[in-house]
């Protein structure tokens, strides 16, 4: 005979967990969610302004886009050693947990200091938030000057997450003992969305504005 | 759903070899994109393709190293179709509008059909 729970509705009758995760998890993806739209807004926004203007397509294919492709090399390759982490810690292996996440939190810093030197590059030319370098007004006469506020404002952005996401992993690596296996897991999902986000900022950003041959 | 909070045992879907073989995939997709980056094709089949590139790359983050395929289904539709039809508002509203505006700016309005 069933029982009143799953008389009234199963799952959603109260007494159990429709989502089988705990509740910093389902707070991590509504977090993940809310974050997916402020990037989105921030893409459409440029895409927005881009399409609206003549836009400079500056970058050469040697060095920048060579550069940013490394760069997503060393992102892509943090995700393997977080989800290698997560998985170490399922086994209840914790210090190999540590050593991976650790790891991920290096290969993080790396991205960071691969994307100054990209930005001090840029600024070195003259590129502002709102100012285009002379040689690039130059070469595309009437470009906007917004240029420069999408690519600061977008990757910057990008940069801030992963910056924080560093600290967040060296922090949940110091505890790791005491973190339960969900924890760890949390971590891997705010690793894997800022590694997500950069497959748009990548192509948007430095693949549609390849220098023209 | 396969990992949970509670408990001694901690069930966690995949193996190490299918993370290392989805991050391949992920590595030769953007190889791909970069190599159109070299090739340069026209900006509208570049934008098609990288998109598309990108959606694939996306999904298969979210499947796999985020797990969201071994999650149950509940969590699955709570957190994607929102996610896409929000995107998809976006784009809709003002996507085309940013053609009517290069037009305004060019002289002449236009719809966006036309520009297109």
């Amino acid at each position: 005979m069933a029982t009143e729970a799953q008389a009234i509705g199963g799952d959603w009758g109260g007494g159990v967990h429709p989502y089988r995760v705990g509740h910093r998890k389902l707070g991590m993806w509504l977090f993940i969610m809310s974050d997916s739209l402020t990037f989105s807004a921030l893409l459409i926004a440029y895409a927005y302004l881009r399409a609206s203007n003549v836009w400079p397509t500056p970058f050469k294919f040697y060095p920048s886009i060579v550069f940013s492709s490394v760069m997503t090399l060393v992102l892509l390759s943090s995700s393997l050693t977080m989800v290698m982490a997560v998985s170490a810690s399922a086994r209840k292996n914790k210090s190999a947990a540590r050593k991976w996440i650790v790891a991920t939190a290096v290969l993080g810093a790396t991205f960071i200091v691969l994307h100054s030197i990209e930005w001090r590059h840029l600024i070195s030319e003259g590129l502002r938030p709102f100012q285009l370098p002379a040689e690039w007004a130059e070469k595309w006469p009437g470009a906007s000057p917004l240029f420069g506020a999408t690519f600061f404002g977008i990757t910057g952005m990008h940069m801030f997450h992963v910056a924080t996401g560093c600290i967040y992993l060296l922090v949940v690596a110091g505890r790791v003992n005491k973190l339960k296996h969900e924890d760890v897991e949390i971590s891997g999902l705010y690793w894997h969305f800022v590694d997500l986000v950069w497959m748009f900022v990548f192509p948007m950003i430095y693949l549609l504005s390849i220098w023209p041959k | 759903m396969t990992t949970h909070a509670s408990g001694d045992e901690e069930h966690f879907a995949g193996s190490n070899k299918l993370f290392i073989s989805i991050w391949v995939w992920l590595l030769l997709l953007t190889g791909f994109e970069v190599l159109l980056g070299y090739i340069q094709l026209p900006v509208i089949y570049m934008l098609v393709i990288l998109m598309g590139a990108s959606i694939i790359k996306a999904a298969l983050i979210v499947a796999y190293f985020m797990h969201l395929r071994f999650e149950r289904l509940t969590l699955v539709l709570t957190i994607v179709p929102a996610l896409v039809v929000c995107i998809c508002l976006m784009l809709l509203v003002f996507f085309p509008d940013s053609f009517r505006a290069k037009g305004l700016r060019s002289g002449g309005v236009s719809t966006p059909a036309e520009s297109r």
